[in-house]
């Protein structure tokens, strides 16, 4: 590890227990730069995660860390905000963790505009259970819970993320980890709900079971299949066919909800002492 | 003997769980995964891919909804199913009061494991038992063999007219989930026999539309909570019917609400829920060999609890330990309390003891167990000890 890196992270608890090949360490590497690089005070953040793989990130980063409820992870954070709009709360979940059992609490966060910097590690399964499919599942990929493959839709995790009222939302991956890094970045430098989706990779549940390769490969599939939005819009749309879009996907500052309740508060104080 | 037809696998609990279910021909199954009751629901995904189950699998989004779906497809007069463990039951807890106040005759496997916080994926009691008062009949297994019995006759007593209750099913995470054994596997032909498709009116009917699920004032709450009562007085006599019956076909059947062990002219009994009733056999032939007169109760149905069995025991013996996986705070284990409440009968003079232990996955070793009937036999003797003790603390 970057011997500058080595603060931000406890190192007795090191290695991590993920597989082999998993996306998971290197987002995790890409959050610690991006807290680092921003200049942010590492005693005034606060990482909250839910449960699952991507939900252990926490326990090895040195900071006031919290391991809470499988999908709740941002009902916690709320709190945590609240208490004291002062730190830098972050938030480590899965796709599981934040889309199908914590989905609620997702979108009314966004709604909300709470300044919370989300990293969702997208990975396309349940990987801590063992490979049962997810909302994030490709239709037709194959997972224990579908050995024929998924007959379900996907969610879009930037556009619900956009719909919901995010006001910054970006997508970086596990292969293009130096823009993972700069889009966090600027999820820090937004004063609202910041939603970076982490593109991971379990070569162990879900690789494995639809024959993507080994680790390696799943990286070069990010790679390919991505398109930088910039990129994308010079081109036509037959040419972005089977890609997704990676980059900052929206950027729209707007009133932040613990900030818009101190101004409440003091407008009342105000006029009480009137 | 057996008339059934039968064929033998190497099973493992979750595994037989889902045999027993294909046998059970559920028309709905909803869940979500968490260990260690997830390879109940794969092993079902794949039953229902290869077409070898004609049955409608939901992968839903969570415990909450797998129960609201189960309880949807309980709506249409359908055979439903789903299974969870842990904090996917605890998440449960509105639904479960829903569908038991409903009164649908749901089955649910639970797989036993502890609850978060501190996290711990291993196997205990607390999680079902804090459900206690949820309306579902509670039966806890002991082995593979049981848990696929058990579930099959789930169906059958949830489904008697005099119950109408939903049914949950326990098995200890790991040691019986997750432990191959030889498991017999009946064949369909007698299963369909036993377990005839589910007939309710306790359904919607498109050509007499009714309202369900409704509101109930003052005025008539307290008639449906009797029902509910009476209902569960009745799965008494239901639960031990049932089992006799499974006996008289497949060979098998486990004593209804409770199964004793050497019991008839025994002096200290351990009474014990799940896998832990295995290990306590061994000890009390072990004892017994000694000369000591040990027995065992497995207390298979904890709702509804067999209060007249446990009121008939107190005159019988002379000291009962309670083995409880679980504690409830500010009290004791939450099986001592009932345990007791039944022993304790005018005159009684039985004496009785508390021991906690097996707690997120810790082993009830032989020697713990034998502790046990030697705290027991020292009551008795008139010793003093701590009524609820924790078994094997480590800084005692
Ligand atoms: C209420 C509840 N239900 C189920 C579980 C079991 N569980 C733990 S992690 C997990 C899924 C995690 O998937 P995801 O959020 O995609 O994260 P990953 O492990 O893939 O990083 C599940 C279902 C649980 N802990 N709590």
């Amino acid at each position: 590890m970057r011997p500058d890196l080595q603060e931000l992270f406890r190192m007795e608890k090191l290695p991590h227990i993920w597989c082999p090949g998993c996306g998971h360490g290197i987002i995790m590497r890409a959050i610690a730069e991006a807290i680092k690089e921003s200049g942010i005070d590492m005693d005034k953040t606060v990482i909250v995660s839910g449960i699952g793989c991507s939900s252990r990130a926490p326990g090895y980063m040195n900071f006031d860390t919290c391991h809470t409820i499988h999908g709740r992870a941002l009902a916690f954070a709320t709190g945590i905000k609240l208490a004291n709009p002062e730190l830098n709360v972050f938030v480590i979940t899965g796709d599981g963790d934040a889309t199908a059992i914590g989905g609620n609490h997702f979108i009314h966060a966004a709604r909300r505009n709470i300044d919370l910097n989300v990293i969702l590690f997208n990975n396309n399964i349940y990987g801590m259970t063992g490979g049962q499919y997810s909302p994030l599942t490709p239709t037709g990929s194959k997972a224990t819970t579908s050995p024929y493959g998924n007959v379900e839709r996907n969610f879009d995790i930037p556009t619900l993320a956009i719909a919901a009222g995010a006001s910054y939302v970006g997508r970086g991956t596990a292969y293009h980890d130096k823009l993972l890094k700069d889009l966090i970045i600027a999820g820090i430098n937004n004063k609202g709900f910041s939603l970076i989706e982490a593109i991971s990779m379990c070569p162990t549940s879900f690789g494995r079971r639809n024959k993507l390769g080994n680790a390696a490969k799943m990286l070069e599939l990010q790679k390919t299949a991505a398109i930088n939005v910039k990129a994308a819009q010079k081109l036509p749309p037959e040419k972005l066919e089977g890609k997704f879009l990676i980059g900052e996907l929206h950027n729209k500052p707007a009133p932040e909800f613990t900030e818009e309740y101190d101004k409440l508060i003091a407008k009342l104080r105000k006029e009480a002492e009137q | 003997m057996s008339s059934a037809k039968t064929n033998k696998r190497f099973l493992s609990g979750d595994e037989a769980v889902a045999f027993a279910v294909k046998l059970s021909r559920p028309d709905v199954i909803a869940a979500y995964p968490i260990t260690p009751q997830t390879v109940i629901v794969e092993k079902i995904s794949e039953f229902v891919a290869a077409k070898e189950i004609d049955c409608q699998f939901l992968h839903v989004e969570s415990e909450h909804s797998a129960m609201a779906a189960s309880m949807g497809a309980s709506l249409m007069g359908s055979r439903a199913f789903t299974a969870t463990s842990s904090q996917g039951l605890l998440y449960m807890c509105e639904m479960l009061h829903y569908v038991s106040g409903s009164r649908y005759p749901i089955v649910m496997v639970n797989a036993n494991r502890t609850v978060a916080a501190p996290w711990n994926i291993f196997g205990d009691h607390r999680d079902s038992l804090s459900q206690r008062d949820s309306g579902w009949i509670q039966i806890y297994v002991e082995n593979p063999q049981e848990a696929l019995d058990v579930t099959i006759q789930a169906f059958k007593i949830a489904e008697n007219p005099q119950v109408s209750l939903p049914v949950m099913v326990n098995l200890d995470g790991f040691v019986i989930t997750h432990t191959y054994e030889l498991v017999e596997i009946p064949d369909q032909e007698t299963v369909d026999k036993f377990l005839p498709p589910y007939q309710t009116t306790n359904k919607l009917d498109f050509d007499n539309p009714k309202s369900l699920s409704f509101t109930a004032s003052p005025e008539w709450q307290t008639e449906f909570r009797y029902q509910q009562y009476e209902a569960m007085e009745a799965a008494k006599k239901i639960i031990n019917q049932v089992d006799e019956e499974y006996g008289k076909i497949f060979g098998r059947s486990y004593g209804g609400l409770v199964q004793e062990y050497r019991c008839d002219d025994a002096d200290y009994v351990l009474v014990a829920m799940g896998s832990v009733a295995g290990t306590t056999r061994l000890v009390v032939d072990k004892l017994r060999a000694e000369g000591k007169k040990v027995g065992l109760v497995k207390l298979r149905s904890y709702r509804p609890f067999p209060k007249e069995y446990f009121q008939d025991l107190g005159k019988k013996v002379k000291a009962v330990g309670v083995i409880d996986r679980d504690i409830s705070f500010g009290y004791e284990g939450a099986v001592y309390t009932e345990v007791k409440a039944a022993l304790f009968q005018p005159g009684s003079q039985v004496k009785t003891l508390n021991f906690i232990a097996g707690l997120s996955g810790r082993d009830i070793t032989k020697e713990n167990l034998t502790e046990m009937f030697t705290k027991l036999e020292a009551i008795d003797k008139g010793e003093k000890e701590d009524e609820v003790q924790f078994i094997g603390l480590r800084w005692a």
